[in-house]
């Protein structure tokens, strides 16, 4: 081989290796004794209003116990990689916001403080914490790995005004009623129900409450995957139908991934929207809170053998700690300061979500009836996902396979019980 | 390879070698000059093997371990399984498998395509740009353009321009021409691959055009009087006075253009996210989703590996062949 061709091979090899040398970098370093770093989850309209809201409180903490929280607000897209990266490489944040759903999944890497009874009594204690929220905080029979910080659940919002013009007078209760408005409201390029198919966590999260409606399961008991299931088909097919059978949701649905479904309920293209606490997003995009109505989730109106009377993930943002800060102390202090009933009523009153304790719940600000509806929800007919190390995977593939299914509805190609459960089984069959 | 090419160069080095004249000025005069040139390389050494080889070498090594999320904060613990993630990965009768395969045909088209059409407009802006004419200088800035553009913005951008209801392309071709009646989707479905490989094209061909128009440079004016002299038209010209000369370009830039386009993350991934429809679904996403989305790193390093010496051969064959053209043409 020349020299010449020595370079271009080499070249080569190195542009090929360059895949293999893809990784994260954790680049915080973690905080002394008198300072911490926090990475915040995207709560309200933007990462900077998150900043402006967070940082006040952040002063209140540092003039309380002198320790500088240093904040970052992390977009939802790149929060769970972020994570992965600093529980990976040991470097990263002191204190941190998790979806609840990822409890399970990121305690099993062993880098979260897990939450013992010493842990919890420093934090505040066990008993004042809402308990289906503290199940959504890691997995059975282990201590949780994070404190839960924000409590949500799904509720129907639907535009008083289209329900009107459409002559109907109550929100559906049933997914039977939901189709039969939905076609009453599809008219005049207006579109019954918004839905977010390209978003792979949110189908995930119908995926399990459908799934529940029809007596399904995405788990057995030993943690093994039960995708394909005759219920979850019936479950996956009956979400999948408002676009693909009932027609009542724009095809052009199906390639909605940055919440633009959210918007198109607030611009009024659609009359009803599947979401969990969309009140201050809708605000923002000047939705005043008397032109939609929220309702809770519809059930079956004849639930098959083993159905489950669930509407709801037990949906939440909760707080962790990695093991490997060097301000233990101080970070457990943090969580207790955001945790404790005066920042759980300004925040929570600020993001439209609810406390997850149960000593700020009766606040002023949470009797609002979008609150009304997610604090009955949460108290009744929500649960939590299935707390096991594989959440986050069948988030993506069920979540992904729910988003072809929507791509073939959008374009026309048939959805049948048995392209449904193909999906599933392929997906099924990607879990190690 | 070897064969070939090394057999002619051997025989004219044995000559030099063994020169009485040529030796004694070659043998280094003592142990700190011959020190010297390796000191001057031990940074690049360094540096090379701290980018590269050690990550190469760990992503080897994973590609061997059962690597999830339950031994990912100190991964060497991890279990030892063998070739179990190749076994996996590369089964096309299973659905991983099937997948893996399905991507691999998916990039591979989608490569071709896209450095054949990056060439072929490449040539032509080259050779229309040749000729001084007034507004060269801008035309040549403009098709520069998108190179410049960062990658994010400019693939944000045709993002945008592609949505079904509200972009700009579905607007002009349904609302303002009505050469469709229904508005099309090209962010999913089967036009998304078509998609792809328009914005990936876009961001190619003015690379294509930069070295084309360099190498046009370098091509003697006196060739094409001589031809024009014989009577060449322009087609003539062009095939056999200036795709020859291009010819050392047109090696590297094929080569380097199809691994980047092969290896092409950033494209995909900004205009469709982290989860590609399947017909659009590139080597490079696959791999990431196995990796950072199912928390598989195991199985995502056994692609990449294989990915890498799958590489490696069309590399190899790709030099193989072009070298041996052009031994027969010398």
């Amino acid at each position: 081989m020349s020299r010449r061709h020595l370079g271009i091979f080499a070249a080569a090899v190195l542009a090929a290796a360059s895949l293999t040398a893809c990784g994260g970098s954790g680049d915080d370093s973690a905080g002394s004794s008198k300072t911490l770093t926090y990475w915040a989850s995207n709560q309200g309209a933007s990462l900077e209003a998150d900043k402006t809201i967070l940082q006040p409180e952040l002063d209140k903490f540092e003039k309380q116990t002198g320790i500088k929280v240093t904040v970052e607000v992390v977009p939802w897209s790149d929060l769970l990689n972020r994570l992965l990266a600093a529980a990976a490489s040991g470097k990263g944040p002191d204190v941190v916001n998790i979806g609840n759903t990822w409890s399970a999944s990121l305690q099993a890497t062993g880098a979260l403080v897990e939450f013992d009874d010493a842990a919890l009594t420093a934090v505040g204690g066990k008993d004042r914490i809402v308990p289906a929220a503290l199940a959504a905080a890691g997995a059975p029979g282990k201590p949780p790995a994070a404190v839960p910080l924000y409590s949500m659940a799904y509720s129907l919002y639907y535009n008083k005004k289209a329900f009107a013009d459409a002559g109907i007078t109550a929100p559906p209760t049933t997914w039977e009623q939901l189709a039969e408005y939905g076609r009453k409201l599809s008219t005049g390029g207006k579109w019954g129900l918004a839905i977010e198919g390209a978003n792979p966590s949110e189908n995930a999260h119908h995926a399990f409450t459908f799934s529940q409606q029809y007596g399904g399961e995405w788990f057995d008991s030993a943690g093994k995957p039960t995708f394909d299931s005759p219920q979850n088909v019936s479950a996956i097919k009956r979400y999948i139908d408002f676009m693909a059978a009932d027609k009542i949701t724009n095809p052009s649905n199906a390639e909605y991934a940055q919440n633009q479904s959210v918007s198109d309920f607030a611009n009024g293209k659609a009359a009803m929207l599947l979401w969990q606490s969309a009140g201050s997003n809708l605000k923002t995009q000047n939705m005043p809170a008397e032109a939609y109505g929220v309702a809770p989730v519809p059930f079956l109106a004849n639930p098959p053998a083993g159905g489950k009377k669930v509407n709801s993930m037990v949906a939440g943002i909760n707080m962790a700690v990695f093991k490997h800060t060097k301000n233990h102390d101080g970070a457990l202090s943090f969580v207790k300061f955001m945790t404790s009933d005066e920042e759980q009523t300004i925040l929570n009153g600020t993001y439209g979500s609810l406390p997850a304790v149960k000593t700020a719940s009766s606040a002023p600000a949470f009797s609002a009836p979008e609150q009304k509806v997610i604090q009955e929800t949460l108290a009744t007919t929500a649960a939590p996902l299935p707390q096991v190390p594989d959440e986050s995977t069948f988030e993506t593939l069920v979540g992904t396979a729910m988003k072809e299914l929507f791509a073939d509805a959008a374009s026309g190609k048939p959805v049948t019980e048995e392209s449904v459960k193909a999906k599933l089984t392929d997906a099924q069959q990607k879990m190690r | 390879m070897a064969t070939s090419t090394t057999a002619p160069d051997a025989d004219r080095h044995e000559p030099l070698a063994g020169s009485s004249a040529r030796t004694p000025a070659r043998r280094p005069r003592g142990p700190r000059r011959s020190l010297l040139p390796y000191l001057l390389l031990a940074p690049a050494v360094v540096l090379e093997l701290a980018i590269h080889v050690v990550p190469m070498v760990v992503g080897v090594w994973m590609s061997l371990l059962e690597l999830t999320q339950f031994h990912i904060r100190n991964w060497s613990t991890a279990p030892f399984i063998g070739l179990e993630n190749y076994r996996a990965t590369l089964d096309f009768n299973s659905a991983a498998g099937r997948e893996l395969l399905h991507s691999f045909w998916i990039t591979l088209a989608y490569s071709v395509l896209s450095v054949g059409f990056a060439w072929l407009l490449g040539i032509a802006a080259a050779v229309v740009l040749q000729r001084p004419f007034r507004g060269r200088a801008i035309l040549r800035a403009l098709f520069l353009t998108p190179y410049a553009l960062p990658v994010y913005a400019a693939v944000i951008t045709w993002s945008f321009l592609l949505q079904r209801d509200t972009g700009l392309v579905n607007h002009v071709l349904v609302d303002q021409l009505g050469v469709l009646g229904e508005r099309p989707f090209w962010l999913i479905g089967d036009n998304s691959f078509w998609s792809l490989l328009i914005v990936s094209v876009w961001r190619n061909w003015p690379f294509a055009f930069l070295c084309l128009m360099a190498g046009l440079q370098n091509v003697p004016g006196e060739l094409y009087e001589a031809a024009a002299i014989d009577g060449a038209g322009f087609w003539r010209r062009l095939r056999s006075v200036t795709l020859p000369m291009l010819r050392p370009v047109n090696l590297v830039l094929l080569l380097v253009l199809f691994l980047w386009t092969f290896n092409d993350f950033n494209t995909p991934y900004v205009l469709f996210g982290g989860s590609a429809p399947e017909q659009a679904d590139l080597i490079s996403i696959h791999i990431y989703r196995s990796s950072f989305k199912t928390w598989d790193f195991g199985s995502g390093s056994a692609m990449s590996v294989a990915l890498l010496l799958f590489l490696l051969v069309v590399s190899a064959a790709y030099l193989l062949i072009t070298n041996r053209r052009r031994d027969d043409n010398a």
